[in-house]
């Protein structure tokens, strides 16, 4: 395929065909073939025919361009093809891996920039993590406070009768099927269980608070308006072997009750269940005094 | 023609073998390409001034080459690669460019 000689019916690029015999065509006598890649300019287009010379070098390429199977084709395309193949070998070369084809002292460089952000990067973490180590804190001092107020309002819920209540206590039965124990026996036997230290109280189907009152009516006797019928059915929590003896003290609130005319039973119990609940409504004129007044 | 179909059958064969480079090779194939493309615009300048010779090309791109790479080779044993490196891009970038002005001459008189 490549011969050695070029066959006459295909003149290579250097000699150019006869039938073109262009007046800036190189002559013959120049002394050495120039050096393909330092080949200095020889002023190639004189200025009679500059549009022939521009047709002149576009049919050389043409020429070139043209598939034929000429040594200096033949090679030129070899060496195109190995320089296409390092372009693109060097290419992704580049694009891979750039630390392994650098010099020393860029990889110094590169190792002391990747160091210098390292610092700053560690200082950006300790930094970050005081941030996180603050908010934490402040969020687990919201979460205390949050808890100690729930706790503090399931308290103050029992005590003011807002919620239901369970726990060891005591249960007083008083029968009075005359209706003959007054209003002021009963409530002496709610301040008997107060002061034995029961912490919710219930009477029948009524919780008793701090504002309750029992007061004599015609018909019987009223517990915070609302008629009490025999039989009285107490439920009280609290320490039971300190209500019971309390309640059956000689001459205590048991003996009035039996003295005015009721029968009365009272049973500890493990568990007592105080469900009844009341509404409390908010104070209408007093408000809490002001912190930095009360300390 | 041929030259063409010849480059892109390189460049599809580096794609498509994705060969890796020799460590020994790194530092001078980058220069190498950059004075094979040198030798390259060379010979399309000499083409087009009438005066290509195909085994002139062959010599002036493979010592191009190699000179190039020698020389790079040398600045690193020096202590001085990079900025020799540096030097030969330079200088093979000023030819490339003069190369490519005088094909444009060629062409489009201009």
């Amino acid at each position: 395929m490549t011969s050695e000689q070029p066959t006459p019916e295909q003149p290579t690029p250097e000699q150019p065909t006869p039938e073109q015999p262009t007046p800036e065509q190189p002559t013959p006598d120049v002394p050495d073939v120039p050096d393909a890649g330092t080949a200095p300019a020889p002023a190639p287009a004189p200025a009679p025919a500059p549009a022939a010379s521009t047709s002149r070098s576009w049919r050389a390429i043409g020429r070139a361009l043209a598939p034929r199977a000429t040594r200096a084709q033949v090679l030129a395309g070899l060496l195109c093809a190995l320089l296409g193949f390092a372009i693109v070998v060097q290419v992704q070369q580049n694009r891979s891996d750039g630390l392994s084809s650098l010099r020393q002292d860029e990889l110094v460089r590169i190792l002391d920039e990747v160091t210098q952000r390292t610092e700053e990067l560690e200082d950006q973490a300790v930094e970050l993590r005081s941030q996180r180590a603050e908010l934490a804190t402040g969020s687990d001092t919201r979460r205390a406070a949050r808890e100690a107020a729930t706790e503090r309002a399931a308290q103050q819920g029992i005590l003011a009768g807002r919620l239901p209540a369970e726990g060891p206590g005591v249960e007083l039965t008083i029968r009075d099927a005359d209706r003959q124990v007054p209003a002021l026996v009963l409530y002496n036997v709610l301040e008997e269980l107060r002061n034995a230290g029961a912490e919710a109280v219930q009477i029948n189907d009524l919780r008793v608070t701090a504002s309750t009152y029992v007061v004599d009516t015609p018909d019987g006797v009223s517990v915070d308006g609302t008629l009490l019928e025999p039989p009285y059915r107490w439920r009280a929590i609290g320490d039971p072997e300190v209500i019971i003896p309390a309640l059956n003290m000689p001459g205590g609130a048991l003996a009035v009750v039996r003295g005015s005319g009721g029968e009365s039973t009272v049973e500890a119990r493990t568990t007592v269940t105080v469900d009844a609940v009341r509404e409390v409504e908010p104070p209408q004129f007093a408000t809490p005094v002001p912190a930095a007044e009360a300390g | 023609m041929i030259a063409v179909i010849g480059l892109i059958i390189g460049a599809a064969v580096g794609l498509f073998l994705e060969p890796t480079v020799p460590t020994a090779l790194q530092p001078y194939l980058p220069i190498a390409v950059v004075a094979a493309l040198d030798a390259l615009f060379g010979g399309l300048r000499a083409l087009l001034d009438g005066n290509f010779d195909d085994r002139v090309f062959l010599v002036s791109f493979l010592s191009n080459v190699v000179v190039a790479a020698l020389i790079v080779f040398l600045g690193d044993q020096l202590g001085v690669g990079t900025q020799l490196s540096t030097a030969v891009v330079v200088v093979l970038g000023i030819r490339i460019f003069s190369n490519a002005a005088a094909i444009r001459r060629h062409l489009f008189k201009a």
